[in-house]
């Protein structure tokens, strides 16, 4: 176990936060909520940055960072954290700014100037002011600093928020890059399923100031009473081996419990475990093979369960071996298909996307 | 050319203004850090406290200070008993004086600069393992450079400027307390008008090149900021 937090705070507005999370000492954790659900007042709270309540407590390994009778200061908690927004300083350039928080390193064991400039490419910005840059390149740099300065926690609240599209899909792929290089835990607090899905390891879903669910994303994300389930950007995460690569069409086949899914080529050696994430409105159903379709990835599998979503849409929670995944139907297809629990179907899917984990082999 | 009394005028106005200077910088900091935090109970009254100088008569506050730099005073007799000397009509009384009526031009080009620095900054700072001495450093003082500057060189041009308050407690001693404004004063009085023209002139022209240095030096930073 290695960050203990319990929390339980009133705010004169109303606001409530009544929480007692554990998150362990590796990978992505990511904390998912609406706004307003608490998510970065609980991030400030275990960062320091704002007082937790007397009664509370926040325990990250064997130190006591707030408890009854103590509360280390921000500064001494080693720990990183990256902002919505970069907050870099303006008065110095990009290189002074990394070197701001290697000057201030909290331990020896962290990331060094040349892996955090390869890893984040941040190279070619080193001698620019922080206004010469763009916001998908400050909040680079910031996640540059915020790794130089060597935390035993890294904490991101929601880095990607306020990016357009195109920086925001070049730093989720550092994100996940990143994964694989650090040995520490990262908190990631976000609004965004799709971000969520794809780089978390562990999910805490916060509504209202309370968890309403907790556990690996990979189970969460198919569970139909959750709320995740039935939100737009919902998706799915299937685990696989890498069965063959077809260089003629420059695609990879992966074996999912038995069946097998292709997609665009990836650069992973035969016989490795990787996850990929499927849509679930990228989910069709048909009754039978269908032989003259578009679609390559048509597998069959076995209807779990069925829940109303809203008035035009239902949702349904695939079977496949021992995995589930989700697909998004209009109630008028449901019931002209006459589909029922338990029914052997065939799964159209339009879109399969590699949870890229594993891209960076190349570095370490 | 220049008359040995006015040279010693000079020389004691130069002293007076810049040890004044270096104990506003050493005050004035922290208070204005204080006032530019967030709001608290007791800061609308310091800040209207701290600007009472910029509209009072400096005779009103010589007369006070007067009273409170008198041997029964208190700050007079907080004085004898620390030094054993008295505190009235010496160079000491000019420059607690003068620090009295100068605070309000290094409080406040502080104060303003020091709000205009994103609280986000030093949380980012904090993050990243900096204490607050560290930030007041890192962050604080190269980012209000400037504004150092401008209140460094108010508050040394106002303390040249000095008349009434000095006029009070000051006592007009030559080499101890008579400065340049006395000075002048005495000459116009006793029609030296030439030996007046002389000084005044200089300080006209002192004043003028230093809000002139601190005007240019203003847009000089503004377009370094741009580049």
């Amino acid at each position: 176990m290695s960050l203990h937090v319990n929390i339980s705070l009133q705010r004169p507005s109303g606001f409530e936060l009544d929480v007692d999370i554990h998150i362990p000492n590796r990978g992505y954790t990511a904390i998912y909520g609406a706004s307003g659900s608490g998510k970065t007042t609980l991030l400030r709270c275990i960062a320091g940055l704002e007082s937790a309540g007397a009664k509370d407590s926040i325990i990250f390994n064997h130190d006591v960072w707030h408890n009854q009778s103590q509360t280390l200061p921000c500064h001494q908690r080693g720990i990183g954290f990256v902002f919505q927004d970069a907050r870099l300083m303006p008065h110095l350039d990009v290189s002074g700014n990394l070197k701001y928080a290697l000057d201030r390193r909290h331990g020896n064991c962290g990331p060094n100037w040349d892996q955090v400039s390869q890893w984040l490419n941040l190279a070619p910005l080193l001698e620019k002011t922080v206004s010469q840059l763009s916001a998908g390149q400050q909040q680079r740099v910031a996640i540059g600093r915020a790794l130089l300065s060597a935390p035993q926690l890294l904490i991101m609240d929601e880095p990607l928020a306020s990016l357009d599209e195109i920086s925001k899909n070049e730093i989720l792929s550092s994100l996940e890059a990143l994964h694989y290089h650090l040995d520490i835990p990262v908190l990631y607090v976000s609004h965004d399923l799709a971000e969520v899905t794809q780089l978390a390891d562990q999910l805490i879903i916060l509504e209202q100031g309370n968890v309403v669910s907790e556990g690996r994303t990979l189970e969460l994300c198919s569970q139909l009473q959750l709320g995740v389930a039935h939100e737009e950007q919902a998706a799915a995460i299937l685990v696989g081996t890498v069965k063959a690569h077809d260089d003629l069409y420059a695609l990879s086949e992966i074996d999912i419990d038995g069946e097998t899914l292709t997609l665009a080529r990836v650069d992973i050696p035969l016989g490795e475990n990787i996850r990929v994430r499927i849509p679930a409105r990228d989910v069709s159903i048909a009754l039978n093979r269908s032989e003259q379709s578009s679609i390559l990835n048509i597998i069959p599998c076995r209807i779990d369960a069925i829940e109303p979503s809203t008035e035009a849409r239902i949702l349904i929670r695939l079977q496949t071996g021992n995995q589930f995944f989700l697909s998004r139907l209009t109630r008028k297809s449901v019931e002209k298909l006459a589909l029922s629990v338990g029914d052997q179907v065939f799964a159209q899917i339009k879109s399969v996307a590699l949870l890229s984990d594993r891209q960076a082999d190349d570095h370490v | 050319m220049i008359a040995p009394q006015d040279l010693t005028a000079i020389w004691v106005t130069f002293k007076l203004a810049s040890i004044s200077t270096i104990l506003l910088l050493i005050i004035g900091t922290p208070i204005a850090w204080w006032l530019s935090q967030k709001p608290g109970k007791f800061k609308k009254i310091t800040e209207a406290v701290i600007a009472l100088p910029l509209i009072l008569p400096p005779t009103v506050l010589g007369f006070y200070l007067l009273i409170a730099f008198s041997p029964n005073g208190l700050i007079g007799q907080l004085w004898q008993s620390l030094t054993g000397a008295p505190l009235a009509f010496t160079f000491s009384a000019l420059v607690i004086g003068s620090v009295f009526y100068s605070l309000p031009f290094v409080v406040q080009p502080l104060q303003s600069a020091f709000r205009q620095i994103p609280q986000g900054l030093y949380e980012a700072a904090a993050t990243m393992g900096a204490s607050p001495k560290d930030q007041f450093f890192s962050i604080t003082a190269p980012i209000a450079k400037r504004s150092f500057l401008t209140a460094a060189s108010l508050g040394f041009a106002h303390t040249v400027g000095e008349f009434g308050v000095i006029l009070m407690i000051g006592g007009n001693i030559p080499g101890e307390t008579q400065v340049l404004s006395l000075i002048l004063f005495e000459h116009v009085e006793t029609l030296q008008y030439s030996r007046a023209h002389g000084l005044a002139a200089g300080l006209l022209i002192f004043s003028f090149i230093t809000l002139y240095w601190l005007y240019s030096s203003d847009h000089f930073d503004a377009l370094k900021i741009k580049r």
